[in-house]
């Protein structure tokens, strides 16, 4: 992927970008909500309630936007798709930043 | 780890959320961690190439996505992808890592999905675990069943998507057992009788993933199977 601009790379970053989104748009509304694996394991041997929220990861966390996978102060039914909209741009944006400052430092030489 | 109907249980998936673990656990486990993805961005900033930038995003994003859909399984449980394995398949498990960091850092600050607290734990359990022990057993795998054709792929990207799963549990009860959360027997039997299943959901949408790739972009997988790329 070394040229961006090639239609066979901008098809590639569309298609699995837009895939991730439809994903988390279209179908988080459809999860199961029972609860998984090591929630249940929590629950069948009793010991859900020693979980707890860290000072310091109410501090850090963005819980004036979100209520863990929904939006807050939108209407219900959109909350968890907007959730996921915001969520899949925001690792997309941070892991090619991040994969862009790493080997733009980077002094070997071009893939032969 | 979908939240609406849940919103009491501060907690989801294979995510531990704070005050399971123990201090020195959770300390272990975030210096485990922070090391191997010092490395990770070593190897990343020495060795990758432009061509892999893109791919980060789009396997973060992928990953994150998939992560909040929850499949049902028998006996009123469900589980959602990891996605390490994909990841290290993809990108090589240094890239592959610095992809899974990303996406837990996000889940735990943004949605509070995970305890901070937990975060070393649950970036080892279900990001490296995959990224390099499910990447090392898929390569192994795909040189013993045929590296430039589907079989060995198919058969690699399967059974080491399943395995970190069953890994990924495994460590995590162990952290629970010696944090004094539960005993060692009891939780290795729980965790383990459903994530078997889990990891069957983990193995066809890992595959299901590869397959597409290998079909439309061959040259994108990180061990590029050597016949695609020259025809």
């Amino acid at each position: 992927m070394n040229n961006l601009s090639s239609p066979k790379n901008k098809a590639f970053i569309f298609t699995g970008l837009g895939s991730a989104l439809a994903i988390a748009i279209f179908v988080s509304p459809f999860a199961s909500s029972n609860p998984d694996g090591l929630d249940r394991v929590a629950q069948d041997h009793h010991f859900e309630h020693k979980a707890q929220t860290h000072p310091l990861s109410q501090k850090l966390s963005a819980q004036a936007i979100f209520d863990e996978y929904a939006l807050k102060g939108v209407p219900q039914p959109i909350a968890t798709p907007l959730a996921g909209l915001i969520g899949t741009l925001v690792v997309f944006g941070l892991s090619w930043g991040l994969g862009k400052v790493l080997v733009k430092k980077s002094n070997s030489p071009p893939e032969s | 780890m979908i939240s609406f109907t849940f919103s009491l249980n501060p907690y989801f998936a294979l995510h531990i959320p704070d005050g399971f673990l123990n201090f020195p656990v959770s300390l272990i486990t975030a210096v485990f961690s922070l090391l191997l993805i010092a490395v990770s961005l070593k190897r990343v900033e020495a060795e990758y190439q432009e061509r892999a930038v893109p791919l980060m995003g789009v396997c973060a994003a992928f990953v994150f996505a998939a992560q909040m859909i929850n499949f049902p399984i028998p006996g009123g449980t469900s589980g959602h992808l990891l996605g390490g394995t994909l990841a290290g398949i993809l990108l090589g498990p240094w890239a592959g890592s610095l992809v899974m960091t990303v996406v837990f850092i996000v889940q735990t600050i943004l949605f509070r999905d995970g305890g901070l607290t937990a975060l070393g734990a649950n970036i080892f359990n279900m990001g490296l675990i995959g990224t390099f022990g499910g990447y090392y057993l898929y390569k192994a795998l795909r040189y013993s069943f045929g590296f430039s054709r589907w079989r060995g792929m198919a058969m690699g990207t399967a059974i080491a998507a399943w395995t970190s799963v069953v890994m990924a549990a495994v460590f995590c009860a162990v952290q629970l057992a010696i944090s004094g959360t539960v005993p060692l027997q009891v939780a290795l039997v729980a965790m383990l009788s459903w994530h078997f299943l889990i990891g069957i959901g983990e193995a066809l949408i890992t595959l299901a993933a590869v397959n597409y790739i290998w079909r439309t972009r061959p040259d994108l997988i990180y061990d590029a199977p050597r016949s695609l790329l020259n025809p």
